[in-house]
């Protein structure tokens, strides 16, 4: 067995970026599933749904959002260390919003 | 980004490597997702700011919920439902650059990159038209607010039940929110259009088509993330409670 070249030890790494150029059928299909949820967003608002409206306008924000990132933004075609690290960084964000909001929410705990 | 100057210097003799790599990378890939790397690092710190601005807006929409449906129901959902498509278009013209890049088209990159610099322009347009409307309503905190629409709604919100006055004046929160973060949203675009000029320019001299495109490709992370900040600005601003 011949010594592995370096780019074939590059290969092996989890910064390593397979080529992958997204073809635009599927931006196109993107494109039209963000603007779907656009209507339906706009829609959704005009329903009475209670306590759901906050609820159903952030689910289809948070849907749209993951769709950008995933294809705009290549993160599913991307090295395990750019998964890593847009993970980490909205973990890190939802651990911020959550603490402050425990704040705010204990904050005249037993005062009432 | 000026891997040319760099990598051009005669000192090193050693390795032969392409112009547009950088002498400490041992592949284009590994330059390549190093920049990337960079880039979502600075993103992350761009989440973070928009952050403290989303958690501002939550905490005080939990304390003034009848101010910030009375002020929201003074944006109009046309406009900005309009503008949120432009965005998306604008997104899906920059992925496109980027598709245009990668297969080293140089014209077709310069067509989409000046398509995104228009819809940049044309949501900038709109966002002014509605800025306008704010002002001349009375409805910019700080400058010329007034809280008469909300505490006696015209005949044109006649629907609107009227708030006492003491929530009335916090509609003033609402509408401080409504220009930070729109605000700062708006500034990234006009950052955004500004760099994208430079791309143009530089794209035509044929920059991004040669060697590598990771500046349009950073670029475009850089645009995709203004248009994620939007869509969730977007129903958290405009569509509060529009059913009541």
């Amino acid at each position: 067995m011949s010594e592995p070249t370096q780019n074939e030890v590059l290969d092996t790494e989890p910064t390593h970026h397979s080529e992958h150029i997204v073809s635009p059928k599927v931006y196109g299909v993107i494109f039209g599933a963000l603007l779907l949820g656009t209507a339906i967003t706009v829609i959704a608002s005009y329903l009475e749904l209670g306590i759901f409206n906050p609820i159903v306008a952030l689910a289809i924000a948070c849907i749209k959002a993951v769709l950008v990132i995933l294809f705009f933004m290549h993160v599913k075609y991307s090295s395990r260390l750019t998964k890593l690290t847009v993970a980490a960084g909205f973990f890190t964000f939802i651990v911020l919003i959550t603490m402050s909001m425990t704040d705010y929410i204990s904050r005249a705990w037993g005062l009432w | 980004m000026d891997s040319q100057a760099i990598a051009t210097q005669p000192e090193h003799g050693h390795e032969e490597h392409p112009p547009y790599l950088r002498h400490h990378f041992a592949t284009v890939e590994q330059q390549r997702e190093t920049a990337s790397f960079g880039m979502w690092l600075f993103l992350l710190t761009e989440i973070m700011f928009f952050g403290g601005l989303f958690t501002a807006y939550l905490i005080y929409r939990n304390w003034y919920y009848p101010a910030f449906v009375a002020g929201s129901h003074q944006l109009s959902i046309f406009l900005g439902t309009l503008n949120t498509a432009v965005l998306i278009c604008s997104s899906f013209t920059m992925a496109m650059g980027v598709h245009a890049a990668e297969m080293k088209w140089r014209k077709p990159l310069v067509g989409w990159l000046l398509a995104t610099i228009f819809l940049g322009c044309v949501f900038l347009g709109v966002k002014a038209v509605e800025y306008h409307e704010k002002w001349e309503k009375h409805h910019v905190p700080g400058l010329n607010f007034s809280t008469q629409d909300f505490t006696h709604p015209s005949a044109q919100y006649k629907e609107e039940p009227p708030l006492p006055p003491d929530m009335a004046a916090k509609t003033q929160v609402y509408f401080s929110l409504y220009f930070a973060m729109t605000g700062m949203h708006a500034l990234h675009m006009i950052i955004g259009v500004s760099i994208l000029l430079v791309l143009v320019v530089r794209a035509w001299a044929g920059a991004y088509t040669a060697g590598h495109m990771t500046t349009i490709e950073n670029f475009g992370l850089y645009w995709h993330f203004v248009d994620i900040v939007w869509i969730f600005l977007f129903p958290l601003l405009y569509l509060i409670s529009r059913h009541q």
